[in-house]
């Protein structure tokens, strides 16, 4: 579990995150949703020591992350899995040379158990026969798969992911979505998940947070987010046609 | 933002790249791969270069050497130490800002900026020293034996452009080139490759390191890392001169 408590961070005098709390829970897909620029990227990295918050509390499954030296913080890294919004894989190593770098850097290993773990991560992500390719090579939902691979590794406790699928198609997405999912029920970890996909929410939103403007709005679950009644996260939610007609049905079978 | 911010983080920069790393192996790797990409693959450069200017240094003094008081070999003389004292260590290294420089502050703004060294950072690695530390490795390592070629071929263009233009006949200019020759000169020129070395691949790095936003900044800091490091190789010039020579 990953929990925060009255988070602030601003940029050069900007407010960019305004006394967020909340909770992130153990096997489940924590989602944080809401607009570009609300501050959903500011607040995943500011979780991941990233960014320097201005006040507030960070706790790892009861660890404080903000009080801890660089010791104590490099230990807590080697159990964060994270996934970035361009995949940010490294360019100048193949497929395989990526997933083994964290295995490289920071594990005993024998190489045989190495090439064993390798594989086994890509082929968990559904990647086999891509391990000598670069990364300039593959699709972007392949490298994505890639990410996931190489964030998984170390078997980590915490799965932190920045628009999993942004640039993918909506078929891809839902593929990508349901690998963090299952990946995080499978090793009991804590995930979270940054998006502005709505399809997103409704496939995978167990526990979703709604920032707004650097502002908490609204927590809850995809279940409960055609009854709300805050109006901040109506027009961010219904603000597709799509997702209109949806409500519409939803709020009829009801009747 | 002012100088003094800029001196500030670059010295904290600095600090962050002479940590120990973490896995032998993996910087060996790194080192070698740099050793290709910043020293052997500028060879090229650093060989046209030279040869052209080691001739037109030659044919210059020749012009304007005409009394006949003065000797033939004086040509070679005053060529050889041009090209030794000040060609072959500060000009090389100021188009190596242009080629080295570029190209590290490209490849690490580009990590940046695709987020790749905030990858390296969530995973507990200390990115500067990880990306850093080959490439000046790297540089301090090759850019002597550059400097050392350079003015190899610098004489040999010098001597070929003698001959060709048949301004300064071959056993004159081979006289010349061994005249009162003070190797202190030499060490003087791989002193200077070596700081250099330092200043290109720390100032780039830096650029690189803190550039932010998208394939634009990229070429902003690119732009920045070589006409900053420029100024510093002239600068730190004028000041290694007064120390070593005067
Ligand atoms: N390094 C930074 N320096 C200054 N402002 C930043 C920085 N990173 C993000 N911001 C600002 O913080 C706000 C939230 O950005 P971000 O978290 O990236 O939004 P998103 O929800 O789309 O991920 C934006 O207004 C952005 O301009
Ligand atoms: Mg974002």
């Amino acid at each position: 579990m990953i929990e925060i408590v009255g988070l602030r961070k601003s940029f050069e005098g900007r407010i960019v995150l305004d006394d967020i709390s909340a909770s992130f829970e153990k096997g489940k897909t924590n989602l944080i949703i809401g607009q570009s620029g609300s501050g959903k990227t500011v607040l995943i990295k500011s979780i991941v020591g990233l960014h320097q918050i201005d006040d507030g509390a960070i706790l790892y499954d009861g660890r404080n992350f903000i009080g801890m030296n660089s010791l104590e913080r490099k230990n807590i890294r080697k159990e964060i899995g994270m996934l970035f919004q361009g995949s940010a894989l490294f360019d100048y190593m193949t497929v395989e040379e990526n997933v083994r770098f964290p295995l490289d850097m920071f594990s005993n290993m024998s190489l045989s158990e190495k090439d064993e773990r390798v594989n086994f991560c890509l082929k968990r992500v559904n990647l086999e026969n891509a391990n000598q390719r670069y990364p300039s090579e593959i699709s972007g939902g392949m490298q994505k798969r890639v990410a996931i691979a190489r964030a998984i590794s170390l078997n980590p406790r915490y799965l932190i992911c920045d628009e999993p699928n942004s640039g993918l198609d909506p078929r891809t997405s839902i593929v990508i979505d349901e690998l963090i999912r299952e990946i995080t029920t499978e090793y009991d970890i804590t995930t979270i998940v940054n998006t502005h996909d709505m399809n997103s929410v409704m496939g995978i939103g167990e526990k979703i947070i709604f920032l707004h403007e650097g502002v908490k709005h609204w927590e809850g679950t995809k279940d409960e987010i055609f009854d709300s009644d805050n109006e901040v996260l109506n027009d961010f939610v219904f603000a597709s046609e799509l997702f209109k007609k949806i409500r519409r049905v939803h709020s009829l079978a009801k009747c | 933002m002012s100088v003094f911010f800029h001196i500030g983080r670059y010295s904290l920069f600095v600090r962050q790249i002479f940590d120990k790393p973490e896995k032998h192996g993996i910087f060996a790797r790194l080192f070698l791969r740099d050793v290709e990409s910043l020293g052997l693959k500028s060879i090229g450069i650093v060989a046209i270069i030279s040869v052209f200017m080691g001739a037109v240094i030659t044919w210059q003094t020749s012009l304007n050497i005409f009394s006949p008081l003065i000797p033939r070999f004086t040509v070679g003389l005053v060529a050889r130490d041009s090209i030794i004292l000040e060609f072959s260590s500060t000009i090389v290294c100021l188009i190596l800002a242009g080629r080295v420089g570029s190209n590290i502050a490209s490849e690490i703004g580009t990590m940046r900026v695709t987020e790749q060294i905030d990858a390296l950072d969530i995973m507990g690695i200390n990115s500067v020293n990880y990306l850093v530390l080959p490439k000046v490795l790297a540089c301090v390592f090759i850019f002597p034996f550059l400097v050392v070629m350079s003015m190899g071929i610098g004489l040999l263009g010098g001597w070929l452009a003698g001959l060709l233009t048949g301004l300064v006949p071959s056993d004159d200019f081979i006289y010349g080139i061994q005249y009162i020759f003070n190797p202190f000169y030499v060490v003087y020129s791989l002193i200077k490759s070596v700081i250099f070395a330092f200043i290109i691949s720390t100032v780039s790095a830096y650029w690189g390191y803190f550039s932010s936003g998208g394939a634009l900044e990229v070429g902003v800091a690119s732009t920045k890392a070589v006409v900053v490091s420029s100024i510093q190789i002239l600068l730190f010039n004028l000041l290694i001169t007064q120390l070593l020579l005067t």
